[in-house]
């Protein structure tokens, strides 16, 4: 191969790179290892973490049952190692899981658009709060402080560039819901949009209905923030949402220790040109044949450059697929049930404990203890991980922890959480 | 129907329709176990407004069902798996499968972000270990594995110049974008809240150092280079370039998308660059799935680790622990700590190869792109003199006289059972065909390559015409693109 690039060493393949470039040592890192050395190592890495703990910690990320069959379809290598689908004619797999993607989440949000994914639900909200300036024109966001912390965390992030202006907006102390109130008194003709999660980063299940009244009475749009996507399988949708960002861990992604995970964007048709990130659309082939692509590029960086909607070039397209599969798995009815076993479950967790909140709640709620540390050490000894320490978030609920119950919550280790707690 | 020969033949593949299409009322693919508590009427517990009745449309198939649904699928997709994939700039090496087997070991793939650290200590030195071998790798001499993609990074390592430049009380105005950039740099710049300005390449495809210099004021933040650049070749003025801006007070941010060339060879903390990403789907292996999950690990300069996104992975005394303590941070770019099951991945590849394996992966890199130049230099014109790195990029500039073009090439490859190139980038090529072969293909494969393109080349002297048609041999010939975005269907609904 050398002699027909017309070179005698490898070393010629690099020596007209500037010396003062060129690195004169090895690099230092250990030698190679055998599969069965790297097997060993995470195991040994995987054991110096909890295993065989029951766990009650939800707060953005859920403990839910990983159909096998998620594994098996995302680990095909044509799904699993194929690229961006550009090439539509070599890529119609993966578009149409796409498309159908797509479809599951706007049935399941009530929106009519729905992206091709996001990095994750955190990174979805300032995307959203950005689109949101776009179709208003205006630069002001009003965010629920009962919205994830670590996502106002990140459109924080966002909003040092000085074009986003964000402020925030409390809580209802009995209830647990958005202050109203404050929100009527904040809201203005400069409001871009107000984010509001539901159910919020409390568990409790916010009435959106007004406050999207009170948006659009401004001229303002809402965007509708969820974290546990089985909720979407009792609650109403929220189609009274403009915008709705989300994260689809529940749907068989493991929590891996915080990632990857899959955010969404969904929309109303008429916002369709201002959505960041990837989408699908349906179209023909020279045949004549239903076939799909990717769409309406001239709002993403490849094309528009420093124009683009947003700085995204990946989706999750992975993670997307297994959600698309754990979805077709469940299905109307069993994604119902999944989602009426875990507001059961989280319903007999609750019953006789001090409840910090009043607000319905699907599977996550905030309970009063003197000493949430003490509660969650009692609990590890049991081989059980507790809640939330809400302290670190939220100084005024020091006194508080949140907790979560799913399908995988067995009575007994429920009744050791709740024995704990008296 | 034109034949073709060597890699591909026809092959019965399945018709398939949608889930939604597939349905049948009250079909399921699972079942759950028997509820051990009470079941509530959801109407009572929550009230009605706030109870859904149904999820309209939602399909409904078994599992044998699903399985044959989403095969058949697989089966209209290409892959690493079943041959070459020549993406520019995308990396598309093998991705070894004892990856997504350790991404999987129980206590790492179930550990939950917020569990104690007492019990997290594991995945904890994973992070921190990853961290420091990147840090060697590039060159740096801290790193940040919050990022969840490249594009991700840029903004990242962007929102840090601007953080460091506040620091001395002027974010500055502009940064620099070298016209052969990905269009994520622009849009990034854009993002972070910086006007763009476009640097200008010189015939060898580098930026022109004079226009760099003449266009340098103090408002501009930072230059953000890819290195090895999007034509495949090395800035040969780096460290110039970089003295240059260092001067006027001035950051250099690296786009790392192309470090596949450098890993072992040189490192871009030692020829001047302050900041820079680099994408671990590309250069670490982990599986780019159709588009993503990613992972963007950021590295920088000791003057930038006080800027960097928090929480940092630190030692206490006995254990590790996450320090929230960082005042000078420019805040979270992402919730937890970043796309960990992408990290474990990348760990096990660098572990796998070691400091050797990866210098002799990056050699192999550019051996490979050598000899696709050197075979196909004669039958297609290369975009540039100057030496290849990773990836060889060429003009359709004699295949354009016969009315052909570089996406006409592109699909007739197909043909020949190998993914495309890059179409039409970098942007400064006219007709670009940008090819990156990557370390992990054999010489045969690469040979199978060649011969494509060479005989499409001959294709296109005898029979133009029959070529800006492909391709034939698929089971979808050429997508209607124009259609679907003029009038875009994005879900599928119910006749």
């Amino acid at each position: 191969m050398l002699a027909a690039c017309g070179l005698d060493s490898l070393e010629q393949l690099y020596s007209h790179l500037p010396k003062e470039a060129l690195l004169d040592r090895e690099l230092a890192l250990k030698p190679g290892i055998s599969e069965y050395e790297i097997v060993d190592y995470f195991n040994q890495r995987g054991g110096a973490c909890a295993t065989g703990y029951a766990s009650f910690l939800g707060a953005g990320v859920y403990r839910h049952y990983r159909p096998v069959m998620c594994d098996v379809v995302a680990s095909r290598g044509e799904f699993l190692t194929s690229y961006t689908p550009y090439q539509a004619e070599m890529a119609q797999g993966t578009l149409t899981a796409i498309f159908e993607f797509q479809t599951m989440v706007s049935q399941l949000t009530g929106m009519e658009v729905a992206n091709a994914s996001m990095y994750d639900g955190s990174t979805a909200v300032p995307e959203a709060a950005l689109m949101a300036m776009r179709i208003t024109g205006r630069d002001r966001c009003l965010v629920a402080s009962s919205v994830h912390p670590e996502y106002r965390q990140v459109l924080d992030t966002q909003a040092r560039n000085a074009r986003v202006h964000v402020e925030t907006f409390g809580y209802d102390a009995a209830t647990g819901q958005i202050d109203m109130a404050r929100l009527e008194s904040l809201i203005d003709d400069k409001t871009a949009c107000v984010i509001v999660q539901s159910p919020n980063f409390f568990g409790a299940i916010e009435n959106l209905q007004a406050a999207a009244d009170l948006a659009h009475k401004h001229g303002a749009l809402l965007v509708d923030v969820f974290t546990e996507a089985v909720s979407l399988g009792l609650l109403a949708p929220p189609v009274c949402a403009d915008i709705v960002a989300g994260e689809l861990q529940s749907f068989a992604i493991s929590p891996s220790y915080g990632g990857p995970y899959a955010g969404i964007i969904a929309t109303k048709e008429k916002y369709i040109r201002q959505i960041p990130g990837r989408l699908v659309g349906e179209t023909v082939d020279a045949d004549g044949n239903r076939a799909y692509c990717l769409t309406l590029a001239t709002r993403e960086q490849h094309i528009r450059r420093e124009k683009a909607t947003s700085n995204i070039c990946t989706n999750q397209a992975l993670i997307a697929l297994m959600a698309t599969v754990y979805m077709s798995i469940y299905g109307k009815e069993g994604l119902r049930e999944l989602a009426l076993q875990n507001h059961s479950k989280a319903q007999y967790l609750a019953a006789g404990l001090d409840r910090r909140f009043s607000a319905p709640l699907f599977n996550e709620f905030v309970v009063r203890t003197k000493s949430p540390d003490a509660v969650n050490k009692a609990l590890l000894d049991k081989k059980i991980i507790g809640g939330l320490a809400l302290g670190r978030f939220y100084p005024e609920l020091a006194d508080c922890m949140l907790l979560c119950a799913t399908e995988m919550s067995k009575k007994q280790d429920m009744d050791a959480v709740k024995e704990a707690l008296r | 129907m034109p034949a073709t020969t060597g890699k591909t033949r026809p092959n019965i593949t399945q018709n398939e329709k949608l889930l939604f299409e597939l349905s049948t009322p009250g079909k399921r693919g699972y079942q759950l176990p028997p509820l051990d508590v009470p079941e509530v009427d959801p109407v009572e517990t929550l009230g009605e407004g706030n109870t859904r009745a149904e999820i309209k449309d939602f399909p409904e198939v078994s599992e044998v069902e699903v399985i044959r649904h989403f095969s058949r699928l697989s089966a209209w997709n290409y892959g690493i798996d079943l041959g070459l994939f020549p993406l520019g700039s995308c990396t598309m090496k093998y991705n070894p499968r004892i990856n997504e087997t350790v991404a999987r070991t129980e206590g790492l793939a179930w550990a939950h972000p917020y569990q104690p650290e007492s019990l997290s200590q594991g995945a904890m030195e994973i992070v921190a270990t990853l961290e420091c071998v990147l840090g060697e790798i590039f060159g740096m001499d801290a790193v940040t594995l919050q990022p969840a993609a490249g594009a991700h990074g840029e903004y990242t390592g962007i929102m840090l110049v601007r953080a460091y430049h506040e620091s001395k009380g002027n974010p500055r105005k502009k940064i620099f974008v070298p016209d052969s950039a990905h269009g994520t740099n622009p849009a990034t710049a854009m993002i972070a809240g910086y006007e763009v300005a476009n640097i200008k390449s010189n015939e060898r495809g580098m930026i022109d150092v004079d226009s760099l210099r003449a266009a340098i004021d103090a408002d501009v933040a930072a230059l953000m280079v890819t290195n090895p650049n999007t034509v495949g070749v090395f800035e040969q003025d780096i460290v110039k370039i970089c003295g240059l801006m260092h001067e006027k007070g001035a950051q250099v941010y690296m786009d790392g998308a192309n470090l596949n060339a450098l890993m072992g060879i040189a490192r871009p903390g030692d020829f001047g660059v302050d900041v820079m990403h680099s994408n671990l789907h590309k250069t670490f292996s982990t599986p780019h799935g159709g588009g993503g999950p990613g992972a963007g690990a950021v590295g920088v300069r000791s003057h930038l680790e006080p800027f960097l996104p928090g929480p940092r992975v630190k030692r206490a005394s006995d254990a590790w622990t996450w320090d929230y303590d960082r005042p000078q941070s420019i805040g979270r770019v992402r919730a937890f700590y970043g796309n960990f099951g992408v990290l474990v991945r990348a760990l096990a590849y660098i572990m796998a190869l070691g400091g050797e394996g990866v210098r002799n992966a990056a050699i192999d890199a550019l051996l490979n792109a050598n000899y696709i130049r050197a075979r196909l230099k004669d039958r297609f014109k290369i975009a540039y003199d100057a030496p290849s790195m990773h990836e060889c990029v060429f003009s359709d500039t004699l295949q354009a006289e016969r009315g052909v073009h570089t996406g006409d090439i592109a699909k007739r490859l197909i043909d020949y059972g190998f993914h495309p190139y890059t179409v039409s980038f970098p942007l400064i090529v006219h007709g670009s065909m940008m090819i990156e072969p990557t370390e992990t293909e054999p010489k045969q494969e690469l040979d199978a390559f060649c011969d494509a393109m060479l005989a499409i080349a001959g294709e296109i002297e005898s029979d133009p015409e029959m070529v800006l048609k492909a391709p034939y041999n698929t089971r979808t010939p050429r997508v209607d693109e124009v259609r679907a975005a003029r009038k875009p269907k994005v879900r599928w609904q119910p006749e």
